[in-house]
C-alpha cells in the first residue's frame, strides 16, 4: 500500500481543525489540574491528619488506575447522581482530576525542597505567612516544580486521544472517522502521529528553555 | 441488584478480563525490559549510528501518543503485510512505548555509576562487556529499581488502552458489562478496585521485595 498525497491534502484541513480541539482540551485540562493539584497539596499540608490521609489515599487511587477507566467512570456514573455531563465536560474534568493528583505530588515535593532555613529566616524577619509564601517560598519552589509541571503538560497532551472514547472530537476520533469512511488508515493515523510529534517535541524544548530562563532570573 | 448478586452473575467475566490484563501486563513487561536495555545501552554507544537509531526510537515513541501507536500498529501495519492479532498488537505497542521511557531510566542509572568504578574495572583489565555485566549493571540495577516500579504501574495502566482494539481485558469486560446492565457504578467501580489492588498490592510490594533482596545481596543491609 502506498502513500496517496492527494488524499493527504484532502484530509489535512479536518485534522488541523481537530488539532485545535486537542490543544483546547489540553489547556483546559491543565488549568484544572494546576488548581486541583494546588488544592490537594495545600490540604495535605495544613489540614488535619485525617483529611491528609484521605487526600493521600485518593491521590494514590487516581494515580494507580487507568485514565481510560476513569473517563468511562465519570462519564457514566455522574448521570446516576443526576449530573448529565457532556463528553467535553466529562473528558476535561477527568483529565484535570487525573493530573491534579500528579501535580499535587510535584507541588508537595518542591515545597518540601525549600530549605528550612528559608522559613526560619522569614519568621525571624517577622514576615506574615502570606508574604512568606508569596515572596520567599513559592518563587523558589516554582523553580524546582517547573520541570515536573512541564513534563506533565506534555504527557497530558499525549493522553487527550483517550477522550475520543466518549466522543470528544479531537485528533484521534477525527482520524478514526476519516479512516472508516474512506477505508484508508495509513494517511490519517500517520498524520496524527506526525502532528503529535510536532506538538510535543517543541513543547518539551520550550519547557526546558523556560526552566533555564527561570533559573537565571531567580539567580539559582 | 446487590453487589453480591452482581458478582455472582458477572464475576466470571470480570475474572477472565483480569487474567487477560495480567497476561498483557506480563508480556508487555518482557518487551519493555528488553527494549529498555538495548535502547538504553544504545544511547550510550560510541557508534554514532547505533546512538542515532536509539535517540530516534526514544523520541518517536515518547513524542507520539500511546493510543496513536496502538492504532497504527493494529490498523496500518497490516497494510504492509504484517498482520498481528489484537493481543499481540496490544502488548507489543504497550511494551515498545514503555520501553522508550525505560531506556532513559537505564541510561540514567548507568551514567550515575561513579567514574572510579569504570576506571577500576579497566585497571584490572576486564573487557568492556564483562565490565558492564559484572561491575556496572549490578550497581545500576539497584539504582533503577524504584523508578522501574513506578514505570510498571504506568505500564499496567497503559494496558487498558488495548481494550480499544478489542482485546478482552478488564477494561473491555467492564465496558461490556456496563452496556448490558446499565450499572456503571458496579461495573467500572469493581474494575477500578481491581486495577488499584494490582498496582498497589502486587507491583509495589514486588518492587519493595526486589529492592530489599538486591540490597541484601550487595551487602547494604
Amino acid at each position: 500500500m502506498e502513500w496517496k498525497w492527494g488524499f493527504t491534502w484532502e484530509i489535512l484541513p479536518s485534522l488541523l481543525w481537530a488539532t485545535k480541539n486537542t490543544i483546547l482540551a489540553t489547556i483546559a485540562g491543565y488549568i484544572l489540574a494546576m488548581i486541583g493539584g494546588l488544592v490537594f497539596a495545600l490540604m495535605q499540608r495544613t489540614g488535619s491528619k485525617l483529611l491528609g490521609s484521605i487526600i493521600r489515599e485518593f491521590i494514590d487511587i487516581v494515580r494507580s488506575t487507568p485514565l481510560l477507566l476513569q473517563i468511562f467512570f465519570l462519564y457514566y456514573v455522574a448521570p446516576e447522581f443526576g449530573l448529565r455531563l457532556s463528553p467535553w465536560v466529562a473528558g476535561i474534568s477527568t483529565l484535570g482530576l487525573h493530573y491534579s493528583a500528579y501535580l499535587s505530588e510535584v507541588y508537595r515535593s518542591s515545597l518540601d525542597a525549600v530549605p528550612r532555613g528559608q522559613w526560619e529566616a522569614c519568621r525571624a524577619l517577622n514576615l506574615s505567612s502570606r508574604d512568606t509564601y508569596i515572596r520567599i517560598v513559592i518563587p523558589q519552589a516554582l523553580a524546582t516544580a517547573l520541570p515536573g509541571m512541564g513534563n506533565y503538560l506534555v504527557s497530558m497532551l499525549k493522553d487527550t486521544p483517550m477522550l475520543s472514547v466518549i466522543g470528544v472530537a479531537e485528533l484521534m476520533l477525527t482520524a478514526n472517522a476519516i479512516g472508516s469512511e474512506h477505508y484508508r488508515y495509513l494517511e490519517p493515523f500517520t498524520l496524527v502521529g506526525i502532528i503529535f510529534l510536532l506538538l510535543s517535541l517543541p513543547a518539551a524544548s520550550l519547557v526546558k528553555l523556560l526552566e533555564n530562563r527561570l533559573k537565571t532570573v531567580l539567580g539559582l | 441488584m446487590a453487589i453480591w448478586d452482581f458478582l455472582q452473575v458477572y464475576g466470571v467475566q470480570i475474572a477472565r478480563g483480569t487474567l487477560v490484563t495480567c497476561a498483557q501486563f506480563l508480556t508487555a513487561t518482557m518487551v519493555a525490559l528488553v527494549v529498555a536495555l538495548f535502547v538504553g545501552l544504545g544511547k550510550l554507544s560510541t557508534n554514532p549510528l547505533i546512538r542515532g537509531v536509539s535517540v530516534i526510537y526514544i523520541e518517536l515513541f515518547r513524542g507520539t501518543s500511546l493510543l496513536v501507536q496502538v492504532f497504527w500498529i493494529f490498523f496500518v501495519l497490516p497494510l504492509f503485510g504484517i498482520t498481528l492479532s489484537p493481543f499481540t498488537a496490544g502488548f507489543l505497542s504497550v511494551g515498545l512505548n514503555i520501553g522508550a521511557y525505560g531506556a532513559e531510566l537505564v541510561r540514567g542509572a548507568i551514567q550515575s555509576i561513579p567514574r572510579g568504578q569504570w576506571e577500576a574495572a579497566t585497571a584490572i583489565s576486564l573487557s568492556p562487556a564483562r565490565r558492564m555485566r559484572r561491575i556496572i549493571m549490578p550497581q545500576a540495577f539497584s539504582i533503577m529499581l524504584a523508578p522501574w516500579g513506578n514505570l510498571l504501574i504506568e505500564l499496567l495502566k497503559s494496558t487498558a488502552v488495548v481494550s480499544l482494539i478489542s482485546v478482552k481485558d478488564l477494561m473491555f469486560q467492564a465496558k461490556q458489562i456496563n452496556s448490558l446492565t446499565y450499572m456503571p457504578i458496579q461495573a467500572f467501580g469493581i474494575a477500578l478496585i481491581i486495577y488499584y489492588v494490582m498496582s498497589r498490592a502486587m507491583i509495589t510490594s514486588l518492587v519493595r521485595w526486589l529492592e530489599h533482596s538486591v540490597a541484601q545481596r550487595q551487602g547494604r543491609v
